[in-house]
């Protein structure tokens, strides 16, 4: 196997708008900048398949207080104020560029001025992969990175990876690294969120970065039946019904567990019978995909019930993440960056997010921040950095502690069947979260004993492996949260409890282990 | 999933192999790209967005349909004139406002 050593000061991982922010911010900054995903820069992820709301607020007192103070009950307060204001500034900066720089056609409202509160999917990424090769980016596509690099003092040095195109492997050594590989939805198909599989957790857990937020983990999302779009707003002009044709009383798009609840028992079906006829032409201006489902199976979601299900989207659209520790997004390892929703999004959600609006302006600002981190990090390594000696961090999925022999496939069902039901996930009660979790640590152990694969399907086990840490993070910290606080629902503690108004951060590999948070993290840097 | 790739209208040129986030098809030795790892697909319909010739059909469902359909029978490429993607179209994005959702007195949703 040939191999392809690459030399930048900054080295970015991942395809949606975190990394493309971050690659640009760190060229624009100076730094030679290489970009890789594992599918491909403009398609990849969450965003591009979509369309998102952005957290986009124009400058004035009484409409940036009031866009703070809207969702920080619903967050369960463990967002912070000073991490929202510089969010608000910087999306509105990014959001502004976008229609300056990339000339982004946003639609224009009845004063004539532009609305920039919203971004389509694909129409975003196409022009953010531009922009980013326009600022001199390398963009490597189809190139997934399986492992980081240390130096010998434990700082990242850069990274490894398969080059799928190629056959071939590759090898990045950089002054910093930027992680936006997106959360974890555990492949169920909820709309282009295959590709986010937690790699970029593992990787830095292997790194020694620690997580917050995992508890909040739970996120699910609303699709017609056997189908992949998810656009749980629309939902709201919904009314549920039974297989009987009687109402679901009590479901809707903000109480979605009556209909996880039903679901575990019976089939749920949907109208969307409260929207008036200008209201359905508008929607579908808004979000064409979502269209595409029911036009395609020849059903009229105004006039017939259809069934519904719920997607599970995890660290997605859930807040939990790797933990930063600075206003750069640096994590407690040197020379890593954390951006998207591979890092935690609870410094300005806590522990809830609805629609995508934060999520985008997040994805934007912390991939901006990131980038601008890296560079300034691999520039103060002076001249000598791309002479350290460096090794891989990978374990689990690629170094197997025994002989190999596992299936990746395996796995991966048997991670799904504790994280994907409703009763175990989101449904949440100690006595079904305890044995969930047993068993997926007696996954793990399988996994780190034998799983491994040669080639491109070292990247297959990788996924793997990083979907079955997620799942125990995920419900270690779960257990660890004795209370209801944000989207985490306890049923055996449905209260909130004050003494437990801190974030919670959660680490390690063979031993899992969540700890409260000692200090907040303050921003400045 | 995906489940046409028109042999009659298809140019080889590649986009949907190179832009395909999951790496769903592979280059086809006469040009006309397979689909050769269709449970891969994740229905997120951006290789029937790509397709500058509208060759694509990507059904909703998440599974393989039971029988491939037609090609006469399908809207192939639809969606790229939903997003308003091709010569002569609106771009989509320039038309996206939608309508305000019930209950939140908020403005019109834009996504």
């Amino acid at each position: 196997m040939t191999f392809m050593d690459i030399v930048t000061d900054v080295f970015v991982v991942g395809g949606g708008p975190a990394a493309a922010w971050a690659a640009v911010k760190a060229a624009e900054a100076g730094a030679t900048t290489v970009v890789a995903d594992k599918g491909y820069l403009g398609t990849s992820g969450a965003t591009a398949s979509a369309g998102t709301g952005v957290w986009y607020v124009e400058p004035d007192r009484t409409a940036r207080e009031a866009a703070m103070a809207s969702r920080e009950g619903l967050g369960g307060y463990l967002a912070e104020r000073d991490w929202m204001a510089r969010v608000l500034d910087q999306t509105y900066e990014n959001m502004n560029e976008l229609a300056s720089v990339a000339r982004y056609p946003f639609p224009v409202g009845g004063d004539g001025r532009q609305i920039r509160r919203g971004l389509q999917g694909p129409e975003y990424m196409r022009r953010m992969r531009l922009r980013t090769r326009r600022a001199g980016v390398r963009i490597l596509d189809h190139s997934p990175v399986t492992e980081l690099l240390l130096d010998g003092e434990g700082a990242v040095a850069g990274a490894a990876g398969f080059g799928r195109r190629s056959g071939q492997a590759y090898r990045v050594r950089a002054g910093a690294v930027v992680l936006a590989t997106g959360g974890c939805a555990f492949l169920s198909k909820t709309l282009g969120c295959d590709v986010n599989t937690g790699d970029g957790a593992l990787f830095a857990v292997e790194a020694g970065a620690e997580l917050s937020g995992m508890e909040f983990s739970n996120a699910y999302a609303i699709a017609p039946e056997f189908t992949s779009v998810t656009k749980t707003a629309f939902y709201s002009f919904a009314t549920f019904y039974r297989a009987d044709g009687s109402v679901l009383e009590g479901a809707g798009t903000h109480s979605r567990s009556v209909i996880a609840r039903t679901l575990l028992s019976e089939r749920v079906f949907c109208r969307l019978d409260l929207a008036a006829p200008a209201e359905r032409a508008a929607m579908r201006l808004a979000q064409p995909n979502f269209f595409l489902t029911f036009d395609r199976l020849g059903i009229d979601p105004f006039a017939e019930l259809f069934p519904v299900t719920l997607l599970a989207e995890g660290t997605v659209r859930g807040t939990g993440g790797v933990r930063v520790t600075g206003a750069d997004c640096a994590t407690s390892v040197p020379g890593l960056y954390a951006a998207g929703d591979t890092a935690t999004r609870e410094l300005i959600c806590g522990g809830f997010t609805g629609g995508g609006s934060h999520n985008a302006a997040w994805a934007m600002s912390s991939g901006t921040w990131a980038g601008r981190g890296a560079a300034r990090h691999a520039r103060s390594l002076g001249a000598r950095w791309a002479a350290r000696p460096v090794t891989g961090a990978g374990g689990a999925g690629m170094r197997p502690t025994g002989s190999p022999g596992g299936d990746h496939r395996e796995v991966v069902a048997a991670v799904q069947a504790e994280v994907l039901p409703y009763e175990k996930n989101y449904l949440r009660h100690g006595d079904r979260l305890r044995p969930a979790l047993a068993s997926l640590d007696g996954v793990w152990t399988e996994v780190r004993r034998s799983l491994a694969g040669q080639g491109g399907e070292v990247v297959r086990a990788r996924s793997a492996a990083a979907m079955t840490a997620h799942a125990r993070w995920m419900y270690n910290a779960a257990l660890a949260r004795t209370e209801s606080r944000g989207m985490h629902r306890r049923e055996d503690f449905p209260e909130a409890d004050p003494a437990q108004r801190r974030r919670l951060l959660t680490g390690g590999l063979d031993e899992v282990w969540t700890l409260p948070e000692r200090s907040p993290m303050a921003v400045a840097s | 999933m995906i489940e046409i790739v028109s042999r009659t209208r298809c140019v080889a040129c590649d986009k949907c192999v190179e832009v395909c986030p999951t790496d769903v098809f592979t280059r086809g030795e006469d040009g006309v790209p397979v689909i050769a790892r269709q449970s891969d697909c994740q229905t997120c319909f951006m290789c029937e967005a790509y397709c500058p010739v509208d060759a694509l059909f990507v059904a909703p469902q998440v599974h393989p349909l039971p029988e491939r359909p037609e090609e006469s029978r399908v809207p192939l490429g639809a969606y790229r004139e939903r997003i308003g993607w091709g010569r002569g179209r609106v771009p989509g994005a320039r038309l996206a406002i939608g309508p305000a959702l019930p209950g939140t007195g908020g403005g019109p949703l834009v996504s």
